[in-house]
């Protein structure tokens, strides 16, 4: 089964296509305010879209015909559980298998099945508001589940969830959606890693960036990935197997090969280098030996990150360990030269127009 | 009640008015208890128009109070889910009773279903008069108490959103199902709350109803109409059936609180 989706909400300012194969994970990859939880509102039917068209598996939910939420066999999983504080646990497992006709035995039934399987059911006969925050997400993850939906949306399921819950209920997604056709929201490069095989990116209401999870997130296209997965992504012309940038510098790398057999880069390609923030040195003179790459830069910002430090220039973006910021003496405005290796610099070719 | 105390938030003369405002409200119903004659509280509270009139209030008050939900209920939801200028026009005109004087209210009510009212030739050509009928006293309560039932019952659905409906349709419940399992479940405080009020006041009409139905013994006149009516001529039984009244409205406030905690221990 695929699902297949144009979606455009003019007052969300979102126009995108997507389509998930059948048994894939699509990871909608973006910042807040991105429009991502208002393009899950209309697949499972609780906004109708401005224009578009949503299909699954042939079969017309909107588009032509509209078919409400509560006919597409696509269950949403939202971002808090929103279990229904009136009913018990099991009953709100059973609530959907319920609704979908079957009886009340054989609803609890499901239920049980279900709550065993998010290993919670222990608390069946408590109501929702006695459990913790993950228990509430492992319950939530359940009633969706009991109703065997064709696809299941997940929006930012661990992001109401403490340090601590987090990784649990992400294990338990990892396993219900490993063979489940499904599209998961997030903002976090690691949910869109571990648990989707496709991530396409969403900024300003539309797809930037989109492929298998490894090549976006590892060598992400789109601005917004980059910074996102803290990645430096420079844009430029093919020129010797190196990159020229816009500002007229050259910046020396290896080619990442999307092809296969690989194609070799012409000159003339447009090209987006990808560096490691952690993969840049930074000096105030130029460094001794010879790194291939070595570029002046003015700090334009200094911010914590972890426990590095986020050097931010008007080129790269280097991370460094608090010592050796203190040791440099950075502030904003220091006039610095970054160091980077030419291993370390992936280039990919990104314009069509070769 | 652990812990309770009078929390006057740091201002202490405000104990000042506040003491005041309570004095204003349970003095009178303490004098009242006070210069009642008790040795004759049965006999006067016993007479037949008294029953009567107890029985009828009763009964009309029930029946309004069941017609407020049948009317009342659908009225909520839609004012819950509706936005815009219609929804507050809407609500303005439901809303209505609550400003007006109950004596304007019965004037309105006849003037559309009196026997010379605007719909009353219609009902009178089925052979059907509602003025001056104990109709017409379920009519005028319905009329002032419906609005305690909707506004209860709006602000619980509007409090609670749609969210829960919408999980629900997700999980594949169908309208009609998501209304009776979930939205009116969850709104139940609210609902409770405005019935026991709508039936409270259903009680207590007196205005809209003697200027609608009159005041007929064992057909309109209602425990209020007798107690006005005995104030002329025997106060000491007046006194009387009024604290019969306040006896239920105070059983009412009870129910509600006993109703309200049971139901919101088992929600967050």
């Amino acid at each position: 089964m695929t699902l297949d989706a144009t979606v455009r909400l003019d007052d969300r300012a979102v126009d995108v296509s997507l389509s998930v194969a059948d048994g894939e994970t699509l990871a909608l990859l973006g910042p807040n305010g991105a429009g991502k939880s208002s393009v899950l509102a209309a697949l499972a039917g609780l906004v109708r879209p401005d224009a578009g068209h949503v299909t699954l598996d042939g079969r017309v939910l909107a588009g032509d015909t509209w078919v409400p939420a509560h006919d597409r066999d696509i269950a949403l999983l939202a971002q808090d559980a929103r279990l229904f504080p009136h009913l018990s646990v099991l009953d709100n497992v059973a609530f959907g298998p319920r609704a979908r006709g079957a009886g009340r035995r054989g609803a609890r039934a499901t239920g049980e099945r279900w709550l065993a399987e998010v290993g919670i059911t222990a608390y069946a006969h408590r109501r929702p508001h006695e459990l913790s925050g993950g228990q509430q997400q492992r319950v939530a993850v359940a009633r969706a589940l009991a109703t065997e939906p064709r696809v299941l949306l997940v929006d930012e399921p661990l992001s109401a969830l403490d340090v601590e819950a987090a990784p649990d209920v992400r294990d338990l997604l990892r396993r219900v959606l490993a063979d489940r056709t499904a599209v998961v929201v997030t903002h976090d490069v690691v949910d869109a890693a571990l648990l989707a095989d496709r991530v396409a990116v969403m900024e300003h209401g539309r797809v930037v960036d989109e492929g298998p999870a490894a090549r976006v997130l590892g060598r992400p296209r789109s601005d917004f990935g980059a910074r996102f997965a803290g990645l430096n992504l420079v844009r430029g012309v093919a020129e010797s197997g190196a990159l020229r940038m816009p500002d007229g510098r050259l910046l020396h790398g290896l080619a990442e090969e999307r092809e296969d057999p690989p194609v070799p880069i012409h000159d003339g390609a447009r090209l987006t280098a990808v560096v490691a923030p952690t993969a840049v040195g930074v000096h105030l003179t130029h460094p001794h030996g010879s790194p291939r790459n070595a570029l002046t830069a003015t700090v334009t910002d200094l911010e914590p990150h972890g426990h590095l430090v986020r050097v931010r220039t008007d080129t790269l973006t280097a991370d460094i360990t608090p010592g050796a910021a203190a040791e440099l003496g950075l502030r904003r405005g220091s006039a610095v030269v970054l160091s980077v290796k030419a291993t370390e610099v992936h280039l990919h070719v990104t314009g069509t127009d070769l | 009640m652990r812990g309770a105390r009078l929390g006057v938030a740091g201002v202490p003369w405000l104990l000042v008015p506040a003491a005041l405002g309570t004095a204003l409200v349970a003095l009178p119903v303490v004098a009242m208890a006070l210069t009642v004659e008790w040795s004759q509280f049965w006999s006067l509270v016993t007479s037949e128009p008294s029953r009567d009139a107890l029985w009828l209030s009763l009964r009309t008050a029930t029946v309004s109070t069941l017609l407020c939900l049948v009317l009342g209920v659908p009225l909520a939801l839609v004012l819950a889910r509706s936005h815009g200028r219609a929804a507050t026009l809407l609500r303005s005109v439901v809303l209505l009773p609550l400003v007006l004087p109950p004596v304007v209210g019965g004037i309105a009510l006849l003037q559309a279903f009196g026997r010379r009212g605007l719909l009353g030739g219609s009902f009178t050509a089925l052979g059907v008069d509602i003025a001056f009928t104990t109709t017409a006293v379920v009519i005028a309560q319905t009329f002032v108490a419906m609005p305690f039932l909707v506004l209860s019952l709006e602000g619980a659905l509007r409090s609670t959103g749609t969210r829960f409906e919408d999980v629900a349709a997700t999980l594949g419940a169908a309208p009609s199902l998501t209304l009776r399992r979930v939205t009116l479940p969850l709104a139940l405080p609210g609902l409770v709350s405005g019935t026991i009020l709508a039936f409270a006041r259903c009680l207590g009409e007196f205005g809209a109803t003697i200027t609608f139905a009159g005041s007929l013994q064992g057909t309109t006149r209602t425990l209020p109409l007798e107690i006005y009516l005995q104030r002329e001529g025997d106060p000491r039984a007046a006194v009387a059936l009024s604290l019969v009244l306040v006896a239920v409205a105070v059983l009412v406030i009870g129910l509600t609180r006993a109703r309200r905690s049971s139901l919101t221990a088992g929600t967050p």
